[in-house]
């Protein structure tokens, strides 16, 4: 019984919780929306351009299942065999058989163009302005930065009884992937055991992270922020335990933020127990505003 | 394919069985069966056992994600475990036994004229090598040793992380069930080539049958490399090998090239039976004959052809070069051609026509409905550049439910309602045929449809448990998925109604618009069949 009323409070809360939106002060956040319907909204172009080629692709395929259906009320309506009796025996249509050829392969074509520019666009970036190693493990991700000193922090997830009012159950996580806003970013995802998937919806960026191998991908992120993500293939027991939250702040926080990091690299702090991200990672960044 | 125009069907006849109906004995009948019949049967049954168990899994896993806070399986490796076998039995062990093994032992003999198949005995083997396959993927079940997922990626499922023996009970499991579709497949292939009736030409093949065909050149072809793939990682787990371990020069996504050249056309060997049975079944309550045979047959083979160059369209994200990736996702909108050809076709063949709906045209209706709204989101997947956010996602789960377990096991049902009559000699119960169609089409719908809003969100499958934002759909996905449960319990009564029934049926209780051979047969048929050949004009 007591298990049953924590359900419905769950359910209660999941519902209700577009209504009660938490206040303006808190920083802007990206996760997934109660009864959301869509794509998560876009956080740069990339996931603007899937977006774009989703809504196209949705009119194309959400009208045909309407002509499809609309074409199966017509015929139950007309042909059904108190309406029309006598059977006919038509059997050919040349010109029919055509047409619903040549008219899916010309609604094809049409899809095909923006897909392919799409998927060219996604692939990686010409100029990165920096490099972030996405690393997998069972059940944590490792970010490591190159670039700015070769120092890299573990990000796990927030355990239920460790949830801070505001933080979201299996999307917080204690530190952060900090970014620069606005830059290229670079992304080599790897993994020294099980295959992952490094997924951001809301960047419109996902990648495995398959053991032997180095998968090069890019994003950016035009606004400051936390944007949410999770492990995207089954990888052990917690598979649904590994979130991912990119922190997109300006450019002087993130240096600030690096150098930190790279001193208390250099001063050998303990490893799984990295320091503290910017105060306001804490705080305030995790308010979801919606 | 050309006309085979002289026939070698006449072997059997010679035999001339003076009584023609005697049974053997029950033990010599159904546990040495060679009859195609018999055979069939126990194929069906068996499917409907793996169904059921099947069944009740995604019924524990719906009531899991019914709430987020993981109530039920609190284990996350149980809980793979249990996805894991949900998949592998709902396809090997009840789409494939019913609608290959079953409607297809039961029919193809039947349709084409022949008294039996090309390979009675390697028959039953075909049938008694599952089994124990089941009982292996069941221990690997309750070991909780599987719990890769059913595409069994390694490293996941090498020995270092499922160091249990149920894992190798599974990948065991899947070499028996291969070996099983592969000679089924086989002895399709003969039957249909060298043992139609004289004057049953190739293009004068039933569509269930040319669909059979099909399918069973889609088993040997791809078969065997999932075989070889299975091989490879069983060696890798027990015998010291690295086929796909990077720390031996292996690769992990070696493993998925070979499966999805195998699991790609998979996916149409589970459905295109359906796509015979459908055109059967709507041919007949229309009372017209089907629209564009050739067209219909030639988009099968072709969605056959097509289907075994577009498997890398599952790993768009496993690292593929930009180039190859443009390619995979060309050559898989191709598909959409075919398949739509098909859909049209049918819509067709009910145009003009004087349609009844009883129970198998509801089905095969509402498979129309289903599997276009499959097939469209299939599109959807099949972009590389939209796969990026859906890949993985409920979306995809939405997507191939939508083609399999509505599409597939909609067909399954439009032919046990079709069919029943014939095989058993008793027809089933209209209303809670009716019952059972509604319940179901509502259930499945219900569980399936809010699954796309969860994917386009970006909720990750295989997911015991999952942030809050998704409780809403998860839980309206649950009570659709009761509703369906619900509704195989009216299927279980509609079963017992059938097989309690006293009435009997006649040889063609269909009528003018069912054509095909099985239907100049008694119902049930008698234990041989066309002892004296028929003649096709
Ligand atoms: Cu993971
Ligand atoms: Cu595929």
């Amino acid at each position: 019984m007591k298990l049953l009323r924590r359900f419905y409070a769950a359910l209660t809360i999941t519902i209700l919780a577009p209504l009660a939106m938490p206040g303006a002060h808190g920083a802007f956040a990206q996760a997934p929306k109660p009864w959301e319907v869509g794509m998560q909204p876009a956080a740069n172009l990339i996931k603007q351009k899937i977006i774009d080629l989703h809504d196209l692709v949705f009119w194309i395929i959400a009208l045909t299942t309407v002509f499809v259906a609309a074409l199966l009320v017509v015929v139950m309506v007309r042909f059904n065999a108190k309406a029309n009796p006598v059977p006919s025996r038509t059997s050919h249509h040349t010109g029919l058989e055509i047409a619903w050829t040549v008219i899916p392969v010309l609604l094809l074509v049409v899809m095909s163009i923006p897909s392919f520019r799409l998927i060219y666009y996604q692939d990686r970036t010409p100029n990165p302005d920096l490099t972030i190693k996405v690393v997998a493990h069972q059940w944590y991700w490792e970010y490591a930065y190159p670039d700015q000193g070769d120092f890299s922090i573990e990000s796990r997830y927030v355990r239920d009884e460790d949830l801070k009012p505001g933080q979201l159950r299996l999307l917080d996580v204690d530190n952060q992937m900090v970014v620069p806003v606005g830059k290229n970013i670079r992304i080599l995802t790897s993994s020294p055991e099980v295959i992952h998937s490094f997924f951001v919806p809301s960047l419109g960026v996902q990648r495995y992270a398959i053991p032997g191998r180095t998968i090069e991908t890019w994003f950016s992120v035009d606004r400051p922020g936390v944007y949410y993500g999770q492990c995207n293939q089954i990888c052990g027991a917690d598979h649904s335990k590994m979130p991912i939250a990119v922190h997109a702040v300006s450019e002087q926080e993130f240096k600030t933020w690096t150098e930190q990091q790279k001193k208390s690299a250099d001063a050998g702090a303990p490893a799984g127990a990295p320091p503290r991200l910017l105060a306001a990672t804490d705080t305030t960044a995790n308010q979801v505003q919606r | 394919m050309a006309d085979t125009t002289h026939d070698h069907a006449h072997g059997h006849d010679a035999h001339g069985h003076d009584h023609h109906d005697h049974k053997p004995g029950f033990v010599a009948r159904w546990f040495f069966s060679t009859n195609h019949k018999d055979i069939g049967t126990l194929y069906l049954i068996f499917a409907v056992v793996g169904g059921v168990v099947g069944g009740i899994l995604s019924e524990i896993m719906r009531a899991q994600l019914q709430f987020p806070n993981n109530h039920i399986v609190t284990d996350g490796q149980q809980w793979n475990t249990i996805i894991t076998t949900h998949g592998l039995l709902m396809i090997f062990f009840s789409v494939m036994p019913a609608l290959i093994g079953g409607f297809g032992n039961w029919f193809i003999p039947l349709m084409i004229g022949a008294p039996d198949m090309a390979f009675p005995r390697l028959n039953n083997i075909s049938f008694w090598l599952l089994p124990p396959a089941f009982v292996l993927i069941c221990i690997g079940l309750f070991m909780g040793e599987s719990g890769s997922g059913w595409t069994l990626y390694p490293p996941l499922s090498n020995a270092t992380y499922e160091h249990g023996m149920g894992m190798d009970c599974t990948l065991f499991a899947l070499h028996l069930a291969g070996a099983s579709s592969l000679l089924g497949a086989m002895n399709f292939i003969t039957t249909i080539f060298n043992m139609r009736a004289p004057g049953m030409t190739m293009h004068k093949l039933p569509l269930f049958v040319w669909a059979s065909l099909v399918t069973a050149w889609l088993l040997v072809l791809a078969v065997p490399v999932l075989a070889g793939a299975i091989t490879m990682l069983i060696c890798d787990r027990n015998f010291g090998t690295a086929f796909f371990d990077p720390q031996g020069g292996g690769d992990p996504v070696l493993f998925q090239h070979l499966f999805w050249f195998f699991g790609h056309p998979e996916v149409y060997i589970m459905i295109l039976p359906g796509f015979g049975v459908i055109s059967h079944v709507i041919s007949t309550f229309s009372k017209k004959p089907v629209f564009g045979y050739l067209g219909m047959v030639y988009a099968m083979v072709g969605i056959g052809v097509v289907g075994f160059v577009v498997w890398a369209h599952h790993m768009y994200l496993s690292g593929m070069d930009v180039d190859t990736r443009a390619y995979f996702m060309g050559a898989t909108m191709v598909i959409a051609v075919p398949t739509g050809v098909k859909i049209f076709s049918w819509i067709a063949t009910m145009w003009g026509g004087s349609i009844e709906f009883k129970t198998p045209m509801l089905w095969a209706i509402g498979f129309l409905f289903v599997f276009t709204i499959g097939g469209v989101t299939g599109v959807v997947c099949a972009n590389a550049g939209i796969d990026e956010v859906i890949h993985n996602t409920y979306y995809v789960i939405a997507h191939f439910h939508y083609v399999l377990s509505l599409g597939a096991v909609f067909s399954i049902f439009c032919g046990f309602y079709y069919w029943i009559g014939k095989m058993s000699g008793r027809q089933y119960p209209e209303f809670w045929g009716r019952v059972h169609f509604w319940l179901f089409f509502i259930g499945v719908n219900l569980t399936f449809f809010p699954q796309h809003f969860l994917g386009l969100a970006g909720m990750p499958r295989r997911y015991p448990d999952y942030p809050d934002a998704f409780a809403g759909w998860n839980y309206v996905s649950s009570v659709g998925s009761y509703i369906s449960g619900v509704s195989m319990l009216v299927f279980m009564y509609v079963c017992f109604k059938t097989f309690t029934s006293k009435v009997p049926v006649a040889d063609n209780y269909w009528g003018e618009g069912a054509t095909t051979l099985e239907w100049t047969q008694s119902s049930p048929p008698a234990f041989h069949t066309y002892t004296e050949l028929p003649r096709i004009l």
